[in-house]
């Protein structure tokens, strides 16, 4: 029985959306009663294209508009900023190639890509992209959304999230949770799905492959195991068809055209289109052009299902290795839920129905689910849904380096989040005041074969005989999955000082300046806003004005106002071009007052006209 | 932050004086949780334990406490709840599983925490780690012959585990029956051994999957 819920008076409710920050799109969506909606664009799409553009201007484009500016200007045009969120240029040394956009200098930590004259962070790109679905929601719901739930593949490490929940604060949004890609997917099924039983949703997006398995049971749903690889997707997919049409044009044209930012982005959107198009058809053509010259290559479904095969068998070992995590036969799943574009593939279907014996799920479109769901969990977190919970868990082990660089297992992978781990340090030398500990997480035994979270100093202490020291730390990992460490001397019983180093990623200080920066861009964006404002109400006037001109109350006014009318309209189309739009207003203002005896004038003469078919 | 998690004398919202309760029962607000996994759960600290009876009191205290229902409560609320929940799924997770439960217990008596990795040979198994050491070497050397003289071992390790499983379970029962110390003890005796024989496992598995 479904319950109606009538809104007495003016509740001051948060406004929580949900965002689903995509490799190749984005997506914000909201639910105030059930179901969630896709909120649209100003053009009435429901996909922004997460690609940014920099323009000469020194403007920031983003969406579809950005997209066209890939083919014209792709030097200063980014796209799937995620697959660099939180990495070292060390990581993405590979695929940085095929990408047309260079990478700066001081890269270790963070990637910095030059556009132009300016470098930007993975993180400040992607606040581009989120400030533009902020703004496309509070036009859409008619008011400021300031609070939001961003998604974030399962697999993603600590520093992947930190720079998601960076970006988030970057573009002025208050991030409540970061939400798990495939659990938000099963949210927004479990909505009118089956109720209890276990499921299994693989993601397959354009950077990310996750695959978690969850039990559902009255309203909680709890990952039992999730697993992935958050370098695998349908980006490799386009850059493989890319390669083989790059090496076919150069041993046909005998020309190597890699070097064209222009020319290669160009081809990688007709190898996609190529590709989509298979989803459909058993065979297509790759249609390229390039100075004059056409190339043409035919490509059928199977020639290119054996191409990337092995790209999805990649995704099988993880899922095994998740059933096995979670304790769970393959019978034992009663449904399984295909997420992102590149499950579109027949191929992938084909996989995924032979590995779980069953037909998955598809009826949610499954590019728009995982907003869908992060707008439900959105309005659990803002108290508007009482019955549903997520259990979720962290992907990967926590530990600490020990001697000899052996890793020591904290926190185990698939532990329920928050979690957490206490463990004992002391010093090693008489004196010694700073503890340094190393945490990392990975599944290896060596530290140097996990991926490197950060150090933690403990600073401070006491000098005194080595091994005398003790201080207690907590290791505690948060509801969005990211580690928060405290410390306590346990012979004063005081908080323990300690300083973070992150191994990847911003500092606090360099955040801060990015927000600040952010808010003068969104001021910038408002000052802009105003001026287009104003300048539609003189087109307004200015467009009345010369339309009375035409009248033949006109002729009757003196030189002198006719003079008056027409500085004040060359004054409005001076301030019109400028930037400034209190002056355009102020204009407006003074050719209303230039024209006010003209429109009496013509008021009068149609009242009169009126009055004389008028018998009274 | 755990400064203030020592148990209060009173809420501290209505200042009710406390029970030691999750909540307090004038004014519901959440209190600093207690840091005892049995007590977390409102059991008694038995080694013996019902799974299914322990999942059903984990969803109903992760619906009540989970910081996704605090998102809009007070700042102190919301550190309460990340506090409790997390304390929460580290009892679930170490009370679910027997060992785990076990070595709680211990750990709670006072037994030291022993050594994960223990090298010294248990004596009672020292014959067949010895044949189990050269049937290793031989198939690390090449000679395929010795896997199925592994795979035997490895069932025989894995039959040796459960039958340590049952014993532990008898153990549980006479402990929950008298409280005598001297059980606990011999538990502790029989959980080494368990180590000892999973890590046994654990080898041959790894060298037979290579």
């Amino acid at each position: 029985m479904s319950v109606v819920q009538i809104d007495f008076g003016k509740r001051k409710r948060a406004r929580v959306v949900g965002i689903d920050l995509g490799t190749t799109n984005s997506l914000v969506a909201h639910m105030d009663t059930p179901p969630p909606k896709v909120i649209p664009t100003p053009e009435g799409g429901k996909l922004v294209p997460s690609i940014v553009s920099y323009t000469r201007e020194g403007k920031i484009v983003v969406g579809e508009e950005a997209r066209k500016r890939l083919l014209t200007e792709p030097e200063r045009t980014v796209y799937s900023v995620k697959r660099l969120m939180g990495r070292g240029v060390a990581d993405v040394e590979e695929e940085l190639k095929l990408f047309p956009f260079q990478v700066a200098e001081g890269s270790e930590s963070v990637i910095r890509l030059k556009l132009g004259d300016r470098t930007f962070t993975p993180p400040e790109i992607s606040a581009f992209i989120l400030r533009q679905l902020k703004q496309n929601a509070e036009a859409y719901l008619g008011g400021p959304v300031e609070q939001a739930v961003i998604t974030v593949p399962a697999y993603f490490n600590d520093a992947q999230r930190q720079a998601t929940k960076d970006a988030g604060r970057i573009a002025g949004l208050d991030v409540l949770r970061l939400v798990n890609e495939p659990t938000a997917a099963a949210l927004a099924y479990g909505l009118d799905k089956r109720h209890d039983g276990l499921v299994a949703v693989y993601d397959l997006g354009g950077g990310t492959f996750d695959i978690s398995i969850l039990r559902l049971h009255e309203g909680i749903f709890e990952v039992l195991a999730t697993n992935g690889d958050t370098h695998l997707g349908g980006d490799d997919i386009d850059n493989l068809l890319l390669r083989i049409a790059l090496e076919d044009i150069d041993s046909e044209w005998k020309r190597d055209i890699s070097g064209d930012n222009a020319a290669v982005q160009s081809l990688r959107r007709s190898v996609v289109k190529a590709k989509e198009e298979l989803s459909y058809a058993l065979k297509t053509v790759i249609d390229f052009e390039y100075e004059g010259r056409r190339y043409q290559r035919e490509l059928t479904r199977e020639l290119f299902e054996r191409l990337i095969t092995p790209i999805v068998d990649r995704t099988l070992g993880p899922c095994r290795d998740c059933l096995a995590d979670a304790g769970v036969k393959v019978e034992e799943i009663d449904e399984v839920v295909l997420v992102g574009g590149s499950t579109r593939i027949p191929l992938v279907r084909k996989a995924v129905e032979n590995l779980f014996r069953t037909r998955p799920h598809t009826e949610l479109n499954p590019e728009e689910v995982v907003a869908l769901g992060a707008a439900v969990q959105a309005a659990i977190l803002a108290g508007n849904v009482e019955d549903k919970l997520l259990l979720d868990v962290t992907p990967l082990s926590l530990g600490i380096e020990t001697m000899g660089g052996v890793v020591s297992k904290l926190i185990p992978r698939n532990s329920t989040i928050p979690a957490s781990a206490t463990e004992h340090f002391t010093t090693a030398v008489d004196g010694q005041t700073n503890v340094l500990i190393h945490v990392v997480q990975g599944e290896r035994e060596l530290a140097k074969d996990c991926r490197s979270l950060a150090r933690f100093e403990l600073k401070g202490i006491e000098p005194m005989p080595a091994g005398m020291p003790r201080i207690e730390v907590r290791f505690l990992i948060d509801a969005n999955g990211i580690l928060n460490v405290t410390a306590k001397d346990l012979r004063t019983g005081k908080e323990q000082q300690v300083e973070v180093k992150p191994s990847y990623g911003l500092t606090d200080e360099q955040v801060e300046k990015m927000i600040e920066e952010s808010i003068e861009m969104a001021e910038e964006d408002f000052r802009q806003r105003q001026v287009r404002e104003a300048r539609v109400e003189a087109d307004t006037i200015l467009h009345a004005v010369e339309k009375a001109k035409q009248d033949e109350a006109y002729e009757s006014l003196s030189e002198e106002e006719k003079q008056r009318i027409e500085d004040a309209i060359n004054q409005l189309m001076v301030a019109y071009h400028g930037d400034d739009h209190l002056l355009i207003r102020a204009k407006i203002e003074e050719l209303n007052n230039a024209t006010m005896k003209l429109a009496e004038t013509m008021m009068n003469a149609a009242v009169s006209k009126a009055l004389k078919g008028t018998k009274l | 932050m755990q400064e203030t998690f020592k148990h209060a004398e009173a809420c501290w919202q209505c200042g009710t004086p406390a029970e030691e309760d999750l909540f307090c029962r004038y004014c519901n607000s959440l209190q600093p949780p207690a840091l005892d996994y049995f007590r977390f759960f409102g059991l008694e600290p038995r080694l013996k334990l019902d799974p299914e009876d322990l999942q059903k009191r984990y969803y109903r205290l992760s619906r009540l406490l989970h910081p996704d229902r605090y998102t809009q409560k007070t700042a102190r609320e919301r550190e309460y709840s990340l506090e409790a929940t997390a304390i929460l799924n580290d009892a679930y997770r170490t009370l679910r599983d027997p060992i785990a439960r076990a070595e709680y217990v211990l750990k709670r008596e006072g037994f030291e925490s022993v050594e994960p990795r223990s090298k010294n040979v248990d004596p009672e198994l020292l014959e067949e780690v010895f044949e189990l050491n050269m049937a290793l070497e031989e198939l690390r050397s090449g000679n395929e012959a010795a896997r199925p003289q592994l795979e035997v071992a490895r069932d025989k390790f894995l039959a040796m585990r459960s039958e340590i499983d049952r014993d532990l379970q008898d153990l549980f029962e006479e402990y929950d029956a008298t409280g005598s110390r001297e059980i606990l003890e011999r538990i502790r005796r029989l959980l080494d051994r368990r180590r000892y024989v999973q890590n046994l496992v654990a080898e041959v598995e790894r060298e037979l999957a290579n």
